[in-house]
């Protein structure tokens, strides 16, 4: 994707950055179109809010040539700051001030006036469905009503270009709707957005383009359908009662992975019940009946998989 | 265009933010005039016969509490400014700091809300500890230019304590040890002349108590207050908050200017 320079929100080349001996950034090529949503994906550890950071002003890169809103955030911060809003991974409000006052505070560092700024806050906290909770400090919100303040409050500025470090990681899955339907309205009015996340459906539901970033090295970018091609399809995971019947299976089932510690069977599959029924006539035929039975579809494990070589423990420990 | 010309106006937003706290959460402040307050009646009130007597020698007309009095405010003083340092490493360890940095504001605003918010605290505190003493029988007799001079040595005083307990706060990992580090500065008056003179007290502490910080200060004030001799103990406290004051500042400011990461 080439874009002329005013079309790029964000530009970073050889992005690179360690905490003494650990790098933690090894090289990072990213570039951001004007109006579009961007999604980097990757796991624990892999580096994302370290980009975030460097890229939002927060903290400084060890290399690399970075242009945000054309911007270097190295000798030109405060023209940086001046066109981005930043929700962080870790809640950013003041829980001693009320939902309102966390606005107003906002808006008075953006020195947007009295009147204005109330009306700003207003119209936020009515769009963010906190006007109910307007007079209660933060310290009283649930999970979900922190972070839409915390966005809220990211966007008194009126910024352009948006970062969300991982915006839905916590959220139970209603709270996590009401945020993708947020961010794509941000969208919609032409902001820029980077978001970071652990989930393959949430930047394959938001994101035009997605970097994987694995252990601070993209190992993929591309739209979503892009890196779905890269991943192998589904399996299903069969288990059995006993070493015999495991080998009964493996005979029959030819070009499965077997796993002879937990007794499994992996067997490539697109997940559909005429494959699942065929599966199962074949052992049938065989006289083998699985212990368990389980559908996997492709996620962040496969993708991680398929990327680099490797399970995404971390990953797996979440969900 | 810099961010120069809205330092003020950020400073301005980031005190009410901490005008606001204080008043909403008054623990702080209730402490830093609760502690020294207790003291007095502990002091005066309980063992004042016996210490009285310890300090007859130096003591006025007026009693043990025109002898404690201008120690007793001092610790009003220094209760009041050491406060900052818990609200700036809550800020510093909460998100709200990181959200801030990142905001096209005077950087220094953030520091400086929080020391003009902690003067304004300490000097109300400070007033009611100094009302609470006079309701309790102390008796300064100082013209109006004691007065001034006073409250010119105790305001520098708390802006160089405030600064310093910024920095406190700062390189705190977190707010419990930020509400530790600075118990050993509100423990400095008691190892001066604040409580009995320095004199009455065995060899080293006394050494280490007449070269303190503290002790010149207080020596200053009582004898602003009360008319006890000064001698040169107004220049050396004047310069004790000169340099504490610089150190303080710069310090905190180059904590907070690193790069977070680091
Ligand atoms: N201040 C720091 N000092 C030392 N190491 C750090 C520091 N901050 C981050 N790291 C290390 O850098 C690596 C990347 O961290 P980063 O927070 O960017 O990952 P992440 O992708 O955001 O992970 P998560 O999904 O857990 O938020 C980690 O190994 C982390 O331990
Ligand atoms: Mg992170």
């Amino acid at each position: 994707m080439e874009n002329t320079p005013a079309q790029t929100a964000i530009q970073a080349v050889g992005l690179r950055k360690s905490y003494g001996d650990t790098v933690v950034l090894d090289g990072i090529d990213l570039e951001v179109a004007r109006g579009t949503i961007f999604a980097l994906l990757g796991p624990n550890g892999a580096g994302k809010t370290t980009t975030v950071q460097i890229l939002s002003t927060l903290i400084g890169a060890d290399g690399g040539d970075v242009r945000v809103a054309g911007r270097d955030p190295a000798a030109d911060p405060d023209g940086v700051r001046r066109a981005i809003g930043v929700t962080g991974q870790y809640s950013a409000v003041d829980d001693l001030l009320t939902g309102r006052e966390n606005l107003i505070l906002m808006a008075d560092l953006y020195r947007l006036g009295r009147a204005e700024g109330r009306r700003v806050a207003d119209a936020l906290l009515e769009r963010f469905g906190l006007a109910e909770a307007a007079r209660r400090t933060a310290a009283t919100y649930s999970g979900g009503m922190r972070r839409r303040l915390d966005l809220a409050m990211t966007l008194v500025g009126g910024p352009r270009i948006i970062f969300l470090d991982e915006p839905t990681t916590g959220l139970d899955p209603r709270s996590r709707r009401t945020m993708w339907d947020i961010i794509r309205g941000l969208a919609a009015d032409g902001v820029t957005i980077f978001l970071t996340t652990q989930y393959l459906e949430e930047a394959d539901r938001l994101a035009d383009r997605i970097a994987v970033l694995d252990r601070g090295r993209l190992v993929a970018e591309g739209t979503a359908d892009e890196l779905k091609r890269l991943v192998p399809g589904g399996h299903v995971l069969l288990r059995f009662a006993g070493p015999d019947a495991l080998d009964a299976a493996a005979r029959a089932l030819g070009d499965a992975v077997r796993d002879d510690a937990e007794l499994t069977l992996q067997v490539p599959s697109d997940g559909g019940v005429r494959s699942l029924r065929a599966l199962l006539a074949r052992l049938e035929e065989v006289a083998v009946e699985p212990e368990g039975l389980s559908v996997h579809l492709p996620d962040l494990d496969d993708v991680f998989l398929a990327l680099t070589g490797r399970p995404d423990d971390a990953k797996a420990a979440v969900r | 265009m810099t961010a120069t010309p809205h330092v003020l106006t950020d400073s301005a937003t980031m005190l009410r933010r901490n005008l606001r706290h204080a008043l909403r959460y008054p623990s702080m402040t209730v402490v830093s005039i609760g502690m020294p307050v207790l003291l007095l009646l502990l002091f005066v009130g309980v063992f004042g016969g016996a210490l009285g007597e310890g300090v007859g020698a130096t003591a006025r007309e007026g009693g043990y509490i025109d002898y404690i009095a201008p120690g007793i405010i001092l610790m009003a003083v220094t209760s009041g400014c050491l406060s900052v340092s818990v609200a700036v490493s809550v800020d510093m360890t909460a998100g709200i700091t990181a959200r801030f940095r990142t905001m096209p504001i005077a950087r220094s605003a953030i520091l400086t809300g929080h020391v003009a918010g902690t003067m304004i605290q300490t000097v109300a505190s400070t007033l009611l500890v100094v009302l609470v003493a006079v309701a309790m029988g102390f008796r300064p007799h100082a013209g109006p230019l004691d007065w001034l001079l006073v409250s010119a040595l105790l305001l520098a005083l708390v802006f160089a304590l405030t600064w310093l307990a910024v920095g406190l706060g700062l390189v705190a990992k977190n707010p419990e040890g930020a509400s530790n580090s600075p118990l050993l500065i509100q423990f400095l008056p008691f190892l001066g002349s604040a409580i009995v003179p320095t004199g009455t007290m065995p060899d080293g502490v006394r050494w280490f108590a007449e070269y303190q910080p503290f002790t010149p200060i207080t020596e200053t004030v009582r004898g602003l207050l009360t008319g006890t001799p000064i001698g040169h103990d107004g220049w050396t406290s004047a310069a004790w908050c000169t340099v504490i004051a610089l150190a303080g500042y710069l310090w905190s400011r180059w904590l907070f200017d690193r790069d977070p990461s680091r």
